[in-house]
């Protein structure tokens, strides 16, 4: 299929629209984060960017494990908050330690990435290079507590998975606030003054909105690549059977793994990044709960659709953090409003999901994909995807 | 019997699940480039004895060989280890397991369909059989992903092409597997295990739902894959018209002991085949 889109004009041109509508987001991100002054619209528009961005890469990453792979697991959380922690640990300034680890005598680890390179590359690109340093060895560690718990984990199937998976986040979450792990993770206390997005700047030119979605979108890339490569397929065809995949000399093991491991890498990728957007992190946030919301998103998007995770996340952030909060506030375009006050933005929320499950059964998307290919051969006039979908097209 | 050495040699096998004896003390063997038949009525244990061949189960007694190379082996510490009392019980015991996976014993060269044909559904028929070329690709994850050898996945590709043009489905390449007509999809099936290289194929039932008309083209589709990919066919039947036609040696089981065995005309003739499998068969 891929052969055939790729000769068509309609493909050439959709590659085009999506190149230019990148282009154009990078160019507004520049001017969100530089030239714009701030006021009441942007300040709202920015956190639900950075936040949108990150989650599409969280929930692509379940995505690529529970829709192209069908292991439904729950440990999403549990590696976030591996790579949340292994990303900040490492970059708190060494004269900062003292003031966060101050129930620790200053912690064990007492040397920042982004520093130790700062010190050789000047302070910005020491930050960059610092912090892109630190969120690979996020993932890498993610990755490796994936490979670890996998081996017993992955024979399980569906439901005894979950739970499974589900049960190592919590475990995860209780070592990470022990005491006796203080030295390094802070215990229950938060860590904080780690390098975040206010700090990634080239020259004098900021990159705070820009640098989530720049690592976002090559994440994302790279795990579309890896679903239309050999082993995508391999991943699909281990879901839709696996007798059949494993007589077609398909590992299942092996495949189960990798899709695991690299899931979780991705996962931890996205646990540094929402370590920088949140500028301090505690282990107790990561909860179950966690889990359940970009499950959400990855279900609302559609099971094994990229673009749809994406589109869901943003539309899901903007909601939850933006659009539905006048329901919190008690009035209504200046008329008050008696029954809008706290928690009532959840309980449309929740009735706004409800309708979403009830008439997208398959989520938003389905297992299709956006592109403006597609978009363009079925209503030549309609090709507005929106900016969130312009990644994956 | 034949004088070369046979490709799939499988001894004693004896396959129990609790009380119920599927497959007793089944011994066979099946040269290379022949047809062979597995046949017996509904519940003799036909596709235990293939599952035990292609590793799905792990027997629980006897032994079986590929090319010479002992490929399953009854698990010392199986189970059913320890109730077995027949015969050969000590036989196997102390050999080491080797009890490789399913996808193992595919990668030593012996591709299978299914009875209830098992097609990835969410796949088109290109995509199905490009995907059981997977395993011989030569890529890890990373080159795959990062199309650094973009020459494997262009091979893989024009290969697929040629063999669904030699399986005359080209012109179904982009529809869903499942969409296709029954005996499409059988063929399909055949198709990609095709693609995995195989020397010895084995088809578990491949006739079942076709009208006598589709059952004499598959006939000889298969008479004619075996020429092109020099094959060796083991095949599971129970449609005795199909059989009798293609087959170069017969066995027959019933109640998982083996009956019978010879060539079609021999089984043919066979009081013990026509009472416990015609007589029985609801056909």
């Amino acid at each position: 299929m891929e052969k055939t889109l790729q000769k068509s004009p309609e493909s050439k041109a959709g590659k085009l629209i999506a190149v230019v509508l990148i282009a154009a987001l990078y160019i507004f991100l520049y001017l969100l984060d530089n030239v714009l002054p701030p006021n009441s619209f942007t300040l709202m528009l920015i956190p639900v960017l950075k936040k949108g961005a990150i989650y599409s890469l969280i929930c692509v990453s379940m995505n690529l494990l529970n829709g192209f792979t069908g292991l439904f697991s729950l440990g999403q959380a549990g590696f976030l908050l591996v790579g949340a922690y292994a990303y900040s640990i490492f970059t708190i300034p060494a004269d900062q330690h003292d003031a966060v680890y101050q129930y620790f005598e200053g912690g064990a680890i007492r040397f920042s990435v982004p520093e130790a390179l700062g010190r050789v590359l000047g302070e910005n690109a020491g930050n960059i290079l610092g912090a892109i340093l630190c969120i690979i060895f996020a993932g890498l560690v993610a990755a490796a507590f994936a490979a670890l718990i996998g081996i017993p984990v992955l024979r399980l199937k569906s439901d005894y998975l979950a739970i499974a998976t589900l049960g190592f986040a919590e475990i995860i979450r209780a070592i990470f606030q022990w005491n006796g792990l203080g030295p390094v993770t802070n215990g229950s206390n938060m860590l904080r003054k780690y390098t975040d997005f206010s700090d990634i700047q080239i020259g004098s030119v900021k990159l705070a909105t820009a640098f989530p979605f720049l690592i976002s979108m090559i994440c994302i890339a790279i795990i579309v690549l890896l679903i239309h490569s050999s082993y995508g397929r391999a991943f699909k065809a281990v879901r839709d059977d696996e007798v059949a995949a494993e007589a077609m000399g398909i590992s299942l093991f092996k495949h189960k793994m990798l899709s695991f491991v690299i899931s979780s890498f991705f996962a931890g990728v996205g646990g540094a990044l929402l370590a920088m957007y949140q500028t301090t992190i505690q282990a107790n946030a990561f909860k179950s709960a966690m889990t359940y919301e970009i499950l959400l998103i990855v279900v609302i998007g559609g099971i094994g659709s990229v673009s749809g995770s994406c589109i869901a996340s943003f539309l899901y952030i903007a909601c939850n953090e933006w659009w539905l909060r006048f329901l919190d506030s008690g009035s209504f375009f200046g008329i008050s409003v008696p029954f809008f006050r706290d928690g009532f933005r959840k309980v449309v929320f929740s009735v706004l999901i409800m309708v979403i499950v009830l008439f997208f059964s398959r989520g938003i998307m389905g297992d299709k994909e956006l592109s403006f290919a597609g978009l363009m051969r079925k209503h030549k006039k309609k090709a507005t995807g929106g900016v969130e979908g312009g990644g994956q097209a | 019997m034949s004088e070369k050495k046979p490709v799939l040699h499988v001894e004693n096998i004896t396959m129990q699940f609790g009380g119920v004896m599927a497959v007793n003390d089944l011994s066979l063997d099946v040269p290379e480039g022949q047809i062979i038949a597995l046949i017996g009525p509904n519940g003799a244990g036909k596709t235990t004895a293939f599952n035990c061949i292609t590793g799905v189960y792990e027997p629980t007694n006897g032994l079986v060989e590929f090319c010479g190379l002992p490929m399953v082996r009854n698990h010392p510490r199986g189970k059913m280890k320890k109730l077995y009392q027949g015969k050969d019980a000590d036989k196997y015991a102390h050999d080491p397991a080797i009890a490789p996976t399913p996808d193992r014993i595919t990668e030593l060269g012996i591709a299978r369909t299914f009875q209830n044909i098992r097609l990835w559904k969410s796949m088109t028929v290109f995509d199905n059989v490009l995907t059981a070329k997977h395993m011989r690709a030569d890529q890890n994850v990373f080159s795959a992903t990062f199309r650094t050898n973009a020459k494997e996945e262009k091979r893989m590709r024009a290969e697929t092409e040629a063999l669904l043009v030699e399986q005359n489905l080209l012109q179904y390449r982009d529809e869903l597997a499942v969409s296709l007509p029954y005996g499409l999809q059988r063929r399909l099936e055949i198709a990609r295990a095709l693609a995995t290289s195989p020397k010895l194929l084995l088809l578990d039932e491949p006739a079942a739902g076709m009208n006598p008309q589709e059952t004499a083209e598959l006939a000889a589709f298969i008479q004619q894959i075996r020429k092109e990919y020099d094959l060796t066919v083991f095949l599971i039947e129970h449609h005795m018209d199909l059989v009798m036609q293609i087959s170069d040696y017969i066995y027959v089981i019933d109640f998982g002991s083996e009956i019978a065995r010879g060539v079609p005309q021999e089984i043919q003739n066979d009081q013990r085949v026509i009472d416990a499998y015609l007589g029985v068969s609801e056909e």
